[in-house]
Formats: structure tokens, C-alpha cells, sequence
């Protein structure tokens, strides 16, 4: 490991044993915040009694279905978008400002239409992550030497093999960016989702251990989210390290 | 082959080509080439020198169906050249085109495995134009990880699996010193005589011009025209050895007469305006 990757994990394990400390000695109130420690053994108690498999495999699956929609549809419209300039021009600004609209205030809106399912989660969660996507797409297309055109004409592809064979790929580090941003989103707009209102899952979890004044199960639930965006996230950057090495680009 | 001074059989024609840019809102059009007419003979090796900026890569990319003239026609091997690039034409561009994605290999397979070829004929293919190419070394290596004038060589090993009949290549060594640029042109010329195909070589290098070509078009300043076309009456069988030659002193020194008072006028007009 890196001097800078002993230091980062040396300030992270700092911080949680002064959490642990400061539990452990009463400077926090064990009705607020629990140790840490008691949080670890709590969650794997939770996990081995196999209580919160149906709400694990639930709350996932919708965050593998709205993010998997979201990277197919970002790119796609994004393709679409880069295609017409016209068109660009008119949404750059919608695009640019898109994410200080509180886009959770459509969430009741959806439930209305839709009814207590998945489907008004999945929505919200595309409507987080979607549009990171087309961003990510837009700034990888524009970045696609324009030699690579000329060359798919050259070989006679049609666009959509132009698109899928030599833009995808040419584009690919910058549209990994995307990506990596449509997971956190769509990852944290379906658990927020799930906090405000839904039949399941982990976020349903969390609020309802919360109301129950449950802190034990609050904590150990936050803690499963906290250490799976964490892996999440190590593993999509690993992977884009291993990529972008291969490729001599630097990750973005 | 046709001597070229036999006349030989014309492989493709550009007839009154002119090729106009239409200026950005508030900007002048630029009239990038033209008007120009050409002939490249079936088998010949064509060489067009220029100042910057004078409309090579134009030329080219018109010819190969790139891009549409603003007038004039373009035939290629009897057919008019449209809106599309013709089968039997390979472009090597001024700017690298592998793709950096791919290793080498699978760079020089792209195109026919796109046509749909048998497995064994890709890989029989490949190889042989990586070898011939000097790559075989680095088939599993990616672009960036070589040089330059390597993933030039890519990108010319790429055209040459698809056999095409007419090779184009735009200043495929610009970036490359002048010795190694000599060395290339051996290799350009080995591809030439085992091909047999036509090539257009476009290079700012008088030398690289005189040494590989059979013919050479010397084009004035934007709009660039062919002001002069010098045949050089080599052996098809000749090497980078002939830049001692007496003759190889005359050409050049009859290209550079052409083409002095252009590239100083190509320098006033990118010193003075927006070019
Ligand atoms: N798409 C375009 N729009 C407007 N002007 C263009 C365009 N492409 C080329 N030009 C102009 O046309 C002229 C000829 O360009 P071209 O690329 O053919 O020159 P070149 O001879 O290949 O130059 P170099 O030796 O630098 O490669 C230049 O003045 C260039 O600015
Ligand atoms: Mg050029």
C-alpha cells in the first residue's frame, strides 16, 4: 500500500476508535450513538438470523434495475443528444442545472400514479442516475478524436455500429465516470426512497427500527450500507485503474 | 507493371475538383483546394508535396469519398466517387486512428472480422501483416504503449489486411525524425511492390517524396493547385539508398524551386490571418 493509502487508513481507524472510546466512556449517550463495535456484532447477528434477506435482496434489486436502466438509457440518449447539435444547445442548461432540483419531491407524485411498488422506486432512481449518464456520455462523445469517424467510414459501419463498436469504447473512460456516479445515485435516491415510503427494504428497515427507537438495528443497518457503498465503490475504482492503466489514460 | 510513363491505365480521376468551407457565422469561406485535376495510374506510386495548410488532407479525404466536393468529379476504378467510401480504398490518416482499446492484434483484425472473414483467415492475415509490418513483437502490447510511429504502423497494418487497391496515406511519418522517416519509406515501398497497389503518399518531406514515388505533384498555397508534377523514373525495385543518387538532388532541387515562393506565402497566411 501507498504512504498515502497508510495514512488514509490510519485517520479512518482513528476516527472510529475515538467513537468507540468516546461510547465507551459515556462522553456519548448510548441512546444516541452505540459503539461501533457493538454496531459489528449486532449487524452480523442480524445477517446470520437471515431477517433481512428478503429486505438485502429487495432493496438491491431494485438499485441493479433502476442503475442497469439508467446506464443503457443515459447512453443512448446521450448518443441521440450528441447527434443533434440543435438539440444539445436547447438542453445544455436543463442538464447543467438538473441536479439542484430536489428531485424526492416527485417521489409522492409517483406513488399516487403508480402505487406502493417497485416501480415508482425504480423511477426515482433512474430520474437520479439517468441523467449523470447522459452527461458522462456527452462529455466522453465529445472527446472521441474525430479521426475514429473517418475511419469507421472508411470501413463502411452504419452509425449505430459507428456508436456501439468505436464511439462506446473510444468514449469508455469518461462514460465509466458516469457510471460510477449513476450507482452512488441511484444507490442512495432508492434507499432515501425506501426511508420515505415503502412496503420493504432496507431503507423501510432503517425507518422503521428508527420509529420503533430500535438503535441497535438502526445502527447495524446503517453500517451494512456504509460498508457496502464502500466496497462498491472500491471495486469500480479498482476496475477502472485496471482498465485505464491498460489503456495509458489516466482514471477520471 | 506499367511503366508510368507509358501512360498506363487510370485508377482514379479527379476531374475540376474545387472544395470550399463555408465560413463560421461572421467568417469568410475558405476556399481550401482547388480547382485540380488528377490522374493516378493503376500501380503507380504518387507522392503530393505542399506547404501546410495548402489542402492535402482535403484532397485526400475527397478522394476517398470523405468528403464531397464543392465541384468537379471524382471517379475511382470507372465508378463516380459519392457520398460514400468505395470498396478497394484503404486510408491511413494524418492523426493516429488505433484504437486504444484494442491490442495491436486485434487493432490489424478489426476489419475483417467487421467482414465476417473465418477465424484462420483473420489470423493467417494478421500475422503475416503484423510481421511484414515489424509488429509480430508487440501483438499483445495496446497503443499506448508504443511510439508514435509504431501505432502508425498499426494503423497501416489495419488497411493492408483488407487488401485495398488503392492505399492512402496522409503524412503517416510526419511526427517521425528524418532518418527514421527514411527507413519507413523503405518500408512503404516494400508494401507498394508486394501489394501492387496504387499509392497516394502525402508528405511536407521532399525528399520522402522523391525518393519513394514514381510521381511527384508539387501544390501551390491555399486554395492548393498542382503546380508542377515531376516524374522520377525510378526502378520499381529501389530503396532509400537513391537519395545519393545525382538525379535525386535534381528533383528535389526542382521541388523546392516550386515550392519555395509557396511556403513562404503559406507562412504570410498563417502569420496575417485566422487561416
Ligand atoms: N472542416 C473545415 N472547415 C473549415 N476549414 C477547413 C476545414 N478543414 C480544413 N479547413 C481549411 O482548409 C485548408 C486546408 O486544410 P488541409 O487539412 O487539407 O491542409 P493540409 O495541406 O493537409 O495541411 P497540413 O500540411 O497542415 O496537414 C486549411 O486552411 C484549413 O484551415
Ligand atoms: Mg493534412
Amino acid at each position: 500500500m501507498s504512504r498515502v493509502g497508510v495514512i488514509r487508513l490510519i485517520v479512518v481507524i482513528a476516527a472510529i476508535g475515538l467513537l468507540e472510546l468516546a461510547c465507551r466512556l459515556g462522553f456519548i449517550d448510548y441512546r444516541t450513538i452505540i459503539p461501533p463495535s457493538e454496531m459489528t456484532t449486532v449487524l452480523v447477528r442480524l445477517l446470520a438470523s437471515g431477517e433481512l434477506n428478503s429486505d438485502i435482496a429487495r432493496t438491491f434489486g431494485v438499485v441493479v434495475i433502476a442503475v442497469a436502466i439508467s446506464i443503457v438509457l443515459g447512453f443512448a440518449l446521450g448518443l441521440l443528444i450528441h447527434a443533434v447539435p440543435r438539440v444539445r444547445r436547447a438542453l445544455d442548461p436543463l442538464l447543467a442545472t438538473y441536479y439542484a432540483v430536489p428531485i424526492f419531491i416527485f417521489y409522492p407524485v409517483m406513488v399516487a400514479i403508480f402505487g406502493l411498488s417497485i416501480i415508482p422506486i425504480v423511477l426515482i432512481g433512474i430520474a437520479a442516475a439517468a441523467v449523470a449518464m447522459i452527461i458522462a456520455t456527452l462529455n466522453g462523445l465529445d472527446r472521441v478524436p474525430r479521426v475514429l469517424t473517418k475511419v469507421a467510414r472508411v470501413h463502411r459501419m452504419g452509425p449505430l455500429d459507428t456508436a456501439l463498436r468505436l464511439k462506446l469504447p473510444a468514449a469508455a473512460p469518461h462514460l465509466f465516470t458516469g457510471v460510477k456516479l449513476a450507482v452512488s445515485y441511484g444507490f442512495i435516491a432508492v434507499i432515501a426512497s425506501e426511508f420515505i415510503l415503502a412496503p420493504a427494504g432496507l431503507g423501510r428497515a432503517i425507518a422503521d427500527a428508527y420509529s420503533d427507537f430500535n438503535n441497535r438495528k438502526m445502527y447495524a443497518l446503517i453500517l451494512l450500507l456504509l460498508v457496502f457503498a464502500t466496497c462498491m465503490n472500491m471495486a469500480l475504482h479498482a476496475w477502472d485503474l485496471r482498465w485505464s492503466a491498460r489503456r495509458g489514460v489516466r482514471p477520471q | 507493371m506499367t511503366g508510368p510513363d507509358s501512360g498506363g491505365e487510370v485508377h482514379a480521376r479527379l476531374l475540376g475538383v474545387t472544395r470550399i468551407f463555408p465560413g463560421a457565422t461572421g467568417q469568410q469561406p475558405v476556399h481550401a483546394l482547388g480547382p485540380v485535376d488528377l490522374e493516378l495510374r493503376r500501380g503507380e506510386f504518387f507522392a503530393v508535396v505542399g506547404p501546410s495548410g495548402c489542402g492535402k488532407s482535403t484532397l485526400l479525404e475527397i478522394l476517398a469519398g470523405l468528403q464531397s466536393p464543392t465541384s468537379g468529379t471524382v471517379t475511382f476504378e470507372g465508378q463516380p466517387v459519392t457520398a460514400d467510401v468505395p470498396d478497394g480504398i484503404g486510408v491511413v490518416f494524418q492523426e493516429d486512428a488505433s484504437f486504444p482499446w484494442l491490442t495491436v492484434w486485434d487493432n490489424a483484425a478489426f476489419g475483417l472480422r467487421r467482414a465476417g472473414a473465418p477465424e484462420a483467415e483473420v489470423s493467417r492475415s494478421v500475422n503475416d501483416a503484423l510481421a511484414f509490418m515489424g509488429l509480430q513483437d508487440f501483438a499483445r502490447a495496446y497503443p499506448s504503449q508504443l511510439s508514435g510511429g509504431m501505432r502508425q504502423r498499426v494503423c497501416i497494418a489495419r488497411t493492408l489486411v483488407l487488401q485495398p487497391r488503392l492505399i492512402l496515406l496522409d503524412e503517416p511519418f510526419g511526427a517521425l525524425d528524418a532518418q527514421t522517416r527514411l527507413l519507413m519509406g523503405d518500408e512503404v515501398l516494400r508494401l507498394w511492390r508486394r501489394t501492387s497497389a496504387t499509392v497516394l503518399l502525402i508528405t511536407h518531406a521532399l525528399d520522402e517524396a522523391a525518393m519513394l514515388s514514381d510521381r511527384i505533384g508539387a501544390m501551390s498555397a491555399r486554395p492548393g493547385r498542382f503546380m508542377d508534377i515531376v516524374e522520377t523514373r525510378w526502378p520499381r525495385e529501389r530503396d532509400s539508398t537513391i537519395v545519393s543518387e545525382t538525379s535525386f538532388g535534381e528533383i528535389t532541387g526542382r521541388l523546392w524551386e516550386n515550392l519555395r515562393g509557396e511556403s513562404i506565402k503559406s507562412l504570410g497566411h498563417s502569420g496575417a490571418g485566422p487561416a
